[in-house]
């Protein structure tokens, strides 16, 4: 299967081992992967800020950057359900557009829905938190929400399900935000920080060796959290831990 | 004030944010455990959603209707195209009672009008019956929480205002005894008011009747032991038939509090002989709201409550720290519709995680609605700073080129950089978090040394 990748800015600035890890877990699994060079960003920063009108030009380089491909796969659920939901509307490039945000897949979503792997096997010997971030989970709906009455799933905790001797906590509080949000972050700090504080505290409660989620923003907060009150955890994308416990 | 800074005020007693959260979360945990006990629980979201889009879109038609339906009951219909008219109007009334002490039952809509300090300024003494209200009432503030309105309050809090408003014993914080004290207290208020205001929470054309719910009975006591009530409704409240109330009643409580019914579900339909009910319907904003595709369906609300308990803000920022009369998430889409400028921060006061939207029993897409919010509200204020930086933002990432080049300035500069300027206090990040470890070189380099 032919895929696209997308890579998101900080990613690919500050966290290339996760994009790297993306690569090679989706090449291990069967898939033909390119990379694109002229990706930049998928414009959430700008559209959560307001500015959605003023992402044009983000967005038609996207669009013109993967419009031929069969499947483009992203390592991040909230960039993902920007380009879904919050692109504007580019007038002259509508059919692409549309093609663009229904073929693009956060990658729990591409592994389960269309690569249909089942769980991964391999083996991972480690106490694992992990942290369903808002976007994909209530967005893309990658997992069950608290707050609704439906059967409880997770397309990444049945990715982890075939790994030997990986350890999943039940967190006391399955949903919550972290707190990080974008310019939330920033905006709203001292909201920022009590909220990443509280959603560390409850991993830490439960022993967690390494923090786990699919979306690096959110990690990338509470690790900063947690390395300036020097706790000791470890932060790893689904990716990584993934790729790691295949080989 | 903006949200920022009242939050900040707010998480500065850490311990008492911390009890805020763990209070109001079990209020949530309530409503889960009672929310999921029903299987069709989903169903009755859909439905509910269902009947308030219809209402909406033939509001003009059901008021009419309910005015008709109404006033063959007997009941006085008035119509406020806001707030001040609204006041007005109950004003009128008590001079021509010429009532001059009057007991309420919990209402959002009286508290929106600010009929309180009104009815002050022309003598009249008003007094809230739902023991929160009052509560708050006692230290001149206003309701924090639309169904909890003293949640804020801590038992000793509550302990040292009934000893001095109620000359209850010092110290003494048993939940009983202070309650009773209460209890007492009203009883007198109750058994001289002439009039006695309610709120709203379904009004129904098809019979000309309306629905209180209350938990303390305090609505029927006020209305029963009066000669005179007021009822003061939203003109969204409306619900086409009684029959709806079977989907409504039982998302309304499970909602707010967990439980499977309210204690008092009371219908009003015609006064009692030798006395009056008087309905108000009053606009004030709504039609306007109306008329916003986009927000619309912000008034299918039935105030329950839940957006605010499940909010991970509104716990650990408080009520107050809205500024608005309706705080926490559905405050937020309501208030800028009122005051695009006064509650201009209060849509970036969310992480747009969307829990208010699931818990919603209308179905109300709030976590949508503050985005396009902030859509409005930029747009509203004009060039800004953050305006022109989102612009050049937009410069970088539509050139593949340019985004490589400032990538690459950005993790040089970071990197090069000492901590002293890192983690100087302008650097909001790094005041609580530190920066992550810049790598040497980003995956689109590393891409094209190997892959390409």
């Amino acid at each position: 299967m032919e895929v696209a990748l997308f890579i998101p800015c900080y990613i690919d600035q500050f966290y290339p081992n996760v994009a790297k890890a993306t690569l090679e877990l989706l090449e291990k699994l069967g898939c033909k992967v390119s990379y694109p060079m002229d990706q930049t960003c998928c414009g959430q920063p700008m559209a959560n800020s307001g500015f959605e009108r003023d992402t044009e030009g983000t967005t038609r380089q996207f669009i013109e950057t993967f419009k031929s491909y069969d499947f483009i796969v992203a390592p991040s659920g909230s960039c993902v359900l920007h380009i879904k939901e919050h692109q504007p509307e580019i007038d002259d490039l509508e059919p692409f557009q549309k093609e663009v945000q229904s073929k693009i897949y956060e990658l729990s979503e591409f592994l389960t829905d269309i690569l249909k792997v089942g769980t991964v096997k391999g083996s991972f010997p480690h106490k694992i938190g992990f942290h369903s971030s808002c976007h994909g989970q209530r967005g893309l709906r990658l997992s069950s929400s608290s707050e609704l009455n439906e059967a409880p799933f997770s397309k990444a905790k049945d990715l982890f399900a075939g790994i030997k001797d990986l350890e999943l906590v039940e967190l006391s509080r399955k949903d919550e935000c972290c707190g990080f949000g974008g310019t939330f972050a920033v905006s709203e700090e001292a909201l920022s920080i009590q909220m990443g504080k509280d959603r560390l505290a409850d991993h830490l409660e439960h022993n967690v060796e390494i923090i786990c989620g699919g979306d690096t923003s959110c990690l990338m907060h509470l690790q900063g959290i947690a390395e300036k009150s020097h706790k000791p955890v470890k932060f790893m994308h689904l990716a990584e831990i993934l790729n790691q416990a295949i080989s | 004030m903006s949200h920022p800074s009242q939050a900040a005020n707010f998480l500065k007693d850490e311990k008492r944010a911390h009890w805020h959260d763990e209070t109001l979360w079990f209020v949530r945990e309530k409503r889960d455990i009672s929310s999921k006990g029903i299987p069709e629980w989903e169903e009755l979201r859909k439905l509910a959603s269902g009947i308030k889009d219809h209402v909406l879109t033939k509001l003009d038609y059901y008021l009419e209707e309910l005015e008709k339906k109404a006033t063959e009951n007997g009941i006085k219909v008035h119509w406020a195209q806001n707030a001040e008219e609204h006041n007005k109007i109950v004003l009128s009334i008590l001079e021509e009672k010429k009532c001059k002490a009057i007991v309420k039952s919990k209402s959002i809509l009286t508290e929106e009008c600010h009929l309180n300090p009104f009815l002050e300024k022309h003598g009249v003494e008003v007094v809230d019956t739902d023991l929160g209200e009052r509560i708050v009432q006692f230290l001149n503030q206003p309701p924090s929480h639309i169904v909890l309105p003293a949640i804020h309050l801590k038992k000793g809090d509550i302990s040292e205002i009934f000893h001095e408003k109620l000359n209850t014993e010092k110290g003494n914080e048993d939940p009983t005894y202070l309650t009773n004290a209460a209890r007492i207290h009203l009883r007198d208020k109750f058994m001289k008011a002439k009039v006695a205001i309610t709120g709203v929470n379904f009004a129904i054309p098809e019979t000309g009747e309306f629905v209180v719910c209350t938990n303390e009975g305090n609505a029927d006591m006020g209305v029963h032991l009066a000669d005179v009530h007021i009822a003061c409704m939203g003109i969204e409240k409306i619900i086409p038939k009684r029959e709806h109330l079977g989907v409504f009643l039982r998302l309304l409580a499970r909602s707010a509090t967990g439980q499977s019914i309210t204690n008092y579900n009371s219908h009003f339909r015609s006064p009692a002989p030798g006395k009056e009910i008087h309905l108000i319907l009053v606009d004030n904003g709504r039609t306007k709201q109306l008329g916003r595709e986009k927000f619309k369906n912000s008034l299918k609300c039935i105030r329950c409550g839940a957006c605010m308990n499940t909010c991970p803000i509104y716990r650990r920022s408080g009520g107050y720290s809205y500024g608005s009369t309706v705080p926490g998430p559905i405050g937020s889409i309501l208030s800028p519709g009122i005051d695009v400028k006064k509650y201009s921060t209060l849509p970036f006061a969310s992480t747009l995680c969307g829990s208010c939207s699931d818990v919603c029993p209308v179905k109300i897409n709030i976590h949508e609605q503050l985005y396009e919010w902030r859509q409005e509200i930029t747009k509203a204020q004009g060039w800004s700073a953050k305006g022109m930086s989102m612009k050049l933002a937009n410069g970088i990432f539509k050139s593949p080129l340019a985004y490589k080049v400032s990538g690459k300035i950005l993790r040089a500069t970071l990197k090069t950089l000492p901590n002293s300027i890192i983690y100087n206090p302008l650097n909001v990040w790094g005041k609580g978090r530190t920066v992550p470890e810049v790598p040497k070189e980003s995956f689109k380099e590393w891409y094209q040394k190997n892959r390409s």
